[in-house]
Parts: structure tokens; sequence; C-alpha cells
């Protein structure tokens, strides 16, 4: 009876809430989209201009600024429940991790070799 | 259990089956999903980092790239994103006209990506760089190949929504089937974020 009267309230609960818009407004997301433009403008211009020492960083931070920004705002995982994010990004540094690890036993070994 | 089911209800939708964590148990799989995608596109990626220096025959990598068309296609798929995202908004308004007319304008962007790729593909192969050339090749063809189909595969799930939608056959939360095909593309985009920089960008 408890557990019935629980299930009730949390279907209202949802029901009341699912026509909640969630997430940024129309503008906002243009502006990101704008932002996002500017960020692989800047990463297409190292491929004409000489960022020296600076090339990698730079391309490496701007490919995690714009994969963030995507994730975050796009996907809605900044407005979402925590649990997504956790589901996404434990997939993703699991990957990142077992990969890099990967390469670098292959690196290891073609130096030894 | 009230407590969590009342504090995230709004996470279920309308319509949706009352779950344990009082999350959408759709949502949950597709987030799974996309978790275990990032394994095989890293998988992909680490191959190609590995291979596109061996190049015993054919053309380098430098020397087949075509930069400006690659970065025209990357803008056209991140500009897919932001139509994607005002179709999930206008579905979360109930405006399934403005719905559909986001959804078809993310197709057709996805479908000028695909037909860019498709063109770099049969340039490259004219220019000596078949999917058994060389090292680098089959890896490159493969990962790139990929995500092709992944791409055709979003564009597929999107004219069936604005299909269903356009009939009324999307049985319980509309705007929660439109985020999960969103949700997905969006996935396509940020994959392509990270081919873009460290395939073409970054040289062998």
């Amino acid at each position: 009876m408890s557990t019935a009267t629980e299930h009730n309230t949390s279907t209202e609960h949802a029901d009341g809430h699912a026509e909640e818009h969630h997430g940024a407004s129309d503008k906002q997301y243009i502006v990101i989209a704008l932002i996002l433009a500017a960020l692989t403008a800047i990463e297409v211009s190292t491929y004409y201009v000489d960022f020296g020492p600076l090339f990698m960083p730079t391309l490496f931070v701007l490919m995690t600024v714009k994969f963030i920004v995507v994730a975050s705002y796009f996907m809605h995982l900044k407005f979402d429940n925590k649990l997504f994010s956790y589901l996404f990004y434990t997939g993703l540094i699991l990957a990142v991790t077992v990969y890099a690890g990967a390469l670098s036993t292959f690196k290891f070994f073609l130096q030894k070799g | 259990m009230a407590d969590t089911a009342i504090s995230h209800g709004h996470d279920a939708g309308h319509g949706a089956h009352v779950t344990s964590t009082g999350l959408s148990n759709n949502k949950m799989a597709m987030w799974m999903f996309l978790g275990s995608e990032c394994l095989l596109f890293g998988g992909l990626i680490s191959t190609y980092m590995l291979y596109k220096g061996r190049v015993n025959s054919g053309p380098q990598p430098d020397q087949i790239f075509d930069i400006p068309f690659t970065s025209v296609s990357s803008f056209v798929l991140l500009m897919s994103s932001l139509t994607m995202v005002l179709a999930v908004s206008a579905a979360q308004r109930k405006d399934d006209r403005n719905t559909n007319l986001w959804l078809t304008i993310t197709a057709l962007l996805g479908a000028m990506f695909v037909g860019g790729q498709v063109y770099e593909f049969t340039a490259f192969y004219r220019e000596g760089l078949g999917f058994t050339t060389s090292l680098f090749g089959s890896s490159f063809y493969t990962l790139t190949g990929f995500h092709g189909v992944h791409v055709s595969v979003g564009i597929i799930m999107l004219m069936a929504l604005v299909g269903m939608i356009s009939r009324n056959r999307i049985p319980g939360n509309k705007a929660e089937a439109v985020e999960m095909v969103g949700l997905y593309w969006h996935f396509v985009d940020v994959v392509w974020i990270v081919i873009f920089t460290l395939v073409y960008l970054i040289p062998a």
C-alpha cells in the first residue's frame, strides 16, 4: 500500500514536470553554437599560422573545450541528473585510460626493440 | 526511495513507467550505450594513431588531406548539432511543426556531411590511397568510415522520427523520443570533434 502511494506520488510528480522545458533557451543555444564555430575557426587557423610550441596544447585545449561544451549544453548533461554524467564520463575516462596505456606500451616496446 | 523518486521524478517524463531511480530507463540506456561507444571509437582512434605513420606505399596523410574542405564539413556537422538541439527544444514546447522542421534541417546537414565524406574518399582513392594500400589507409578508412556509418544511421533515425511525428505514431513521451535521437546525434558530433583534431589537424 505504502509502495503504491509512493509510486502514485512520483508518477504525478513526473507528469507534472514533463511539460517543463529543461536546458538553455534557443538564443543561448545559438550563442553557444557561435562560440563553437569561433573555436573551430581557431583550430583551423593552426593549419595556416605557425603556433610554434603552442600548436599541440592549443589543439588539445580547443578539442577538450568543444567536447565539454557540446556534452554539457547540447546534450543537457549540465542540466540533467548527475547519474547520466557519471555513465558517460566513466565510459570516456575508461576509454582514454585504456587506450593511452595501450599506446604507451607500444611506444615502450618499439623503443626497446 | 520515495524521496529519490520525487526528487528526480521529472526525468522520467510524461507517460513513463515509474522506475526505482525516478529516471527514464530509455535515457539511462542511451547514456550507457554512448559510454560504451566511447570505447569503440577510442579503439579505432588509437589504432589510427598507432598506424598513421606506417606508409610503405601510397600517399602520406599530409600529402592527401584537404583541410579547407574537411573544415567546412566539420562546420556543417557542428551546425547540425545546433539544429538538433533546437528540435529538442521545440519538442519540449510541443511544437510539432518546428520540431519536424529542425529535424529535417539536421538530416539535410548530416547528408551534406556524408556526401562530403563520400567525395573525400573518392578523391583519396583516385590519388592512390586504397583500403589496403598501407596501414595508414586501412586505419583511416575504418575510423572515418565507422563514423560515417554512425552519421548515416542518425539520418535514418531523424527521418523516421519526422515521419512518426507527422503521423502522430510516437507512443509515450514525444519530447523524450526526440531527445534520445538528439543524444545520439550530438555524440556523433563530439566524436567528430576529436577525429578532426587528432586525424586531420595533427600531422603524422
